[in-house]
């Protein structure tokens, strides 16, 4: 019984619009079947990899600065064993050029497995977003003993609140840009599951974003806890926006210093912080949460991806590693309008951001600052060069203040010659 | 034809499709509890069940049919579509989720119907002689799909390019009248841009979440582009939300000069199509077929832009347009607000009437629309004009 639609594929049809295509004559005359539902193979034949090869004359991101038509015609008819597929991966980069001064990353992982199926893409990638970071020669160091961490307790005249951050994603499931609807529920039960067996200052509570009530939903925007849908379009090009908000939500202790966020651009995005400038503190709480919380995963055969080229896997290249953002909220009204500022956050690998987080501005002098590194260091060396970063700054502003001149300090070692 | 064939996919697609086949249709049936659209009202999860599994050759599957809808709930006024084809098949391999849609947002319109097309300009009577004191301009536009040619949704870089290059080597052979330029979106220099902005012919990257959640807008801007004709009457939009959008337009109320330009580029562009061995998508039952099922049919939006400042504000203004089966807009378009008492009316039917039968309700609508105005105007009454229902 061949539908209406198996004649409308006839054989003239096709054959024209494969010669229109360019396609050569023995391709034309395998396809110039009756029964003409085009394979992939006969696609392939139909749209070689230059036809597709996407147009980035205009781009300036990482993908595009690696992404060669050579690297794309290799690549472009694999896909890892869940069927995520290169063009899938790099579909945010190609809508989104970015900006002349930042340089975005401009792709994302699908699943694990999308960092080695595509690793020719890839690692270019986090060379370029890593200082030079090769994920085929290197390994990456994860330490999570905050007792390591000295000398981070910060001045709260200057410094406002403490926070660090990273992301875990669990094995097994596929990313945010991939997922399907099951495996985000997953991820989401997975998680709370996990999170229910904390104790102490650590016990807390999940809100689903579904299910929030609207007096829920006031106080977590109160405390800055809720996370909105993404409008980015980095991400939604990424399609981490999908079905929104099915399976998204955020748990929180009861004291209100430890967060962790759902099915947002990572599978969990957890977070530690506090008002002042108590960084040991708020690192120290990091750490253990974090490993609690993979015990608990642990004990109902879950894991998180890691490995020793990448360390923990999340969904951007940026955030490889450590996937760790430690900073600080840091008044610098005097440093802040000096021209050195810049350069002495260079060098101290620190980076500024406004207080609404990236992409906002600075509001009267009161800075995010934090370290620009992921990859390639430890979270407790990354923490260290924030504290000891953060405490230098401070430096500067009291000598500012007292009318004394500043320097810039010498370049933290980096990997990259 | 093995429409469960797993291997047929395009490059870019939902291929996550087999591996979702791990859980079952409850864990992956979407929530659509808060949803108000043409879609959320027809998924049973029986009907997810039956459907989660077939793809049509180019690999698109009901998830890429239905992503749109999940991820726009709608609005609880209006009553959004909620999803979409990516290639001529979907509408058949998901008639059982496109078909109740389909009759539910085209007024009962049945799998049975057949959809009678007519794009004979004689056949239109009077439509030259709207008063151009309110009717400040009019316009008729559609849609054309390429056959082969997977549509805006699913269709990778490659299709896309080869829609443009096809289009633009049709359009090149319209001659007289119709004879115009080709503006593609990447290359256009700053003075064309900053031209077809005045001229109001330019589009823009879509905005709208509806069209977005798609993935219509995916490599904005390659092999996106504008042509038209040199006396600016004639203009087709390529690969925007169709792959063809075709616009004839002028100001004033020569509805009538506008149809016939209408109907002779359209039978142009489609004669030139053929030369080259391609055709548009048509068939009995649906007549044309594009994108959005809202569009099947003609794809037809006939209106104008009318100047309506007492009617509007008269209580049985609602009433009166939809008896006309006429539909009104901002003049920025869909999802805009009046300025000044000027509206656009517009035929609210695609599918079950022809092209002639559309443009001729807006015809007689809109004349009945501007003596009821002028009426009100002189303190009149106005009951004595109200229509039947069409």
């Amino acid at each position: 019984m061949a539908s209406s639609f198996a004649k409308v594929m006839s054989s003239r049809t096709t054959g024209l619009l494969m010669a229109s295509l360019g396609a050569g004559a023995v391709a034309t005359g395998y396809l110039m079947s009756d029964n003409a539902a085009i394979s992939a193979d006969q696609r392939r034949k139909l749209y070689p990899p230059s036809a597709d090869y996407p147009d980035l004359r205009k781009h300036n991101n990482c993908m595009a600065s690696a992404l060669t038509p050579a690297i794309y015609a290799k690549l472009r008819d694999k896909v890892t064993p869940n069927n995520w597929t290169l063009d899938q991966c790099i579909q945010t980069g190609v809508d989104n050029p970015g900006h002349p001064f930042i340089k975005t990353v401009g792709m994302v992982a699908g699943d694990e497995e999308s960092y080695e199926v595509f690793a020719e893409i890839f690692d270019p990638v986090i060379k370029d977003r890593h200082n030079g970071y090769d994920p085929r020669t290197m390994k990456h160091p994860t330490d999570l003993d905050a007792s390591k961490i000295h000398s981070a307790m910060f001045d709260e005249n200057y410094v406002l609140s403490s926070r660090v951050r990273t992301g875990r994603s669990i094995r097994g499931l596929s990313l945010p840009p991939a997922c399907s609807r099951s495996e985000r529920r997953e991820v989401e039960r997975v998680t709370v599951q996990a999170l229910a067996g904390l104790k102490g200052d650590l016990a807390g509570r999940y809100y689903s974003l579904t299910e929030m009530t609207e007096q829920e939903q006031q106080r977590l925007i109160d405390d800055h806890f809720l996370f909105d849908k993404p409008v980015s379009p980095l991400l939604t090009c990424a399609f981490m926006a999908r079905d929104w908000p099915d399976a998204r939500g955020i748990w929180h202790n009861n004291e209100k210093t430890f967060l962790i966020w759902i099915n947002e651009e990572d599978h969990t995005r957890v977070i530690s912080m506090e008002k002042g400038g108590n960084m040991k503190r708020v690192f120290e709480r990091f750490c253990r949460g974090l490993k609690q919380v993979e015990r608990l995963i642990q004990e109902r055969g879950w894991e998180f991806m890691w490995n020793e080229r990448l360390g923990y896997v999340l969904t951007c290249p940026s955030n490889l590693g450590t996937g760790l953002r430690a900073g600080v909220h840091v008044r610098l009204p005097k440093l802040s309008k000096d021209p050195r500022f810049n350069k002495i956050l260079d060098n101290l690998r620190l980076q500024k951001r406004g207080t609404g987080g990236v992409d906002t501005a600075a509001v009267g002098d009161i800075f995010d600052i934090s370290n620009l590194d992921r990859l390639g260091k430890s979270e407790v060396e990354l923490v260290q060069i924030v504290v000891d970063g953060v405490n230098y700054l401070i430096e500067c502003e009291k000598r500012l203040e007292k009318g004394q001149d500043i320097k810039i300090p010498a370049p933290i070692q980096q990997f990259r010659k | 034809m093995n429409i469960n064939q797993v291997d047929a996919t395009m490059p870019f697609g939902n291929t996550h499709n087999q591996l979702k086949m791990n859980y079952t249709a409850e864990q992956e049936y979407p929530d659509l509890s808060k949803h108000n659209n043409h879609m959320a009202k027809v998924l049973t999860l029986e009907m997810y069940a039956n459907l989660r599994d077939k793809q049509t050759p180019s690999g698109f599957t009901l998830d890429d049919v239905i992503q749109t809808g999940v991820d726009n709930p709608g609005h609880p006024f209006i009553m959004t579509v909620g999803c979409v084809a990516g290639d001529e098949e979907t509408y058949e391999v998901f008639k059982d989720l496109l078909d109740p849609v389909i009759e539910d947002r085209h007024g009962g319109y049945k799998p049975t119907d057949k959809h009678k097309t007519d794009l004979n300009p004689d056949n239109l009577q009077g439509g030259d002689d709207l008063d151009p004191n309110y009717v400040l301009s009019s316009r008729v536009r559609t849609g054309r799909s390429i056959r082969g040619f997977c549509l805006p949704p699913h269709c990778s870089r490659g299709e896309r390019r080869g829609i443009e290059g096809l289009s633009v080597e049709a359009l090149g052979a319209l001659d007289g009248d119709l004879k115009g330029k080709y503006y593609a979106l990447k290359d256009m220099t700053e003075e064309e841009q900053q031209q077809l902005i005045d001229d109001h012919f330019l589009f823009d990257k879509p905005v709208s979440p509806l069209l977005l959640a798609s993935g219509m807008a995916r490599d904005w801007p390659d092999a996106r582009g504008i042509w038209h004709n040199d006396n600016k009457t004639f203009l087709v939009w390529v690969n925007e939300e169709d792959h063809l959008r075709v616009i004839s337009m002028q100001k004033g109320g020569n509805m009538k000069e506008v149809f016939t330009r209408f109907c002779t580029g359209l039978t142009k562009i489609e004669e030139l199509f053929k030369e080259k061995g391609h055709e548009f998508m048509w068939n009995e039952h649906l007549g044309y077929v594009l994108t959005c099922p809202s569009n099947l049919g003609t794809g037809l939006r006939g209106g104008v832009h009318v100047k309506l400042p007492n009617l509007s504000k008269h209580e049985k203004f609602g009433e009166i347009l939809k008896r006309l089966r006429l539909q009104k807009r901002g003049t920025g378009g869909v999802d805009t607000a009046a300025v000044g008492g000027v509206f656009d009316i517009s035929n609210a039917d695609r599918l079950g009437f022809s092209e002639v039968e559309l443009v001729q309700m807006v015809v007689d609508g809109v004349k009945l629309l501007v003596d009821m105005e002028k009426c009100l105007e002189a303190g009149q009454s106005i009951d004595d004009l109200m229509p039947e229902q069409k």
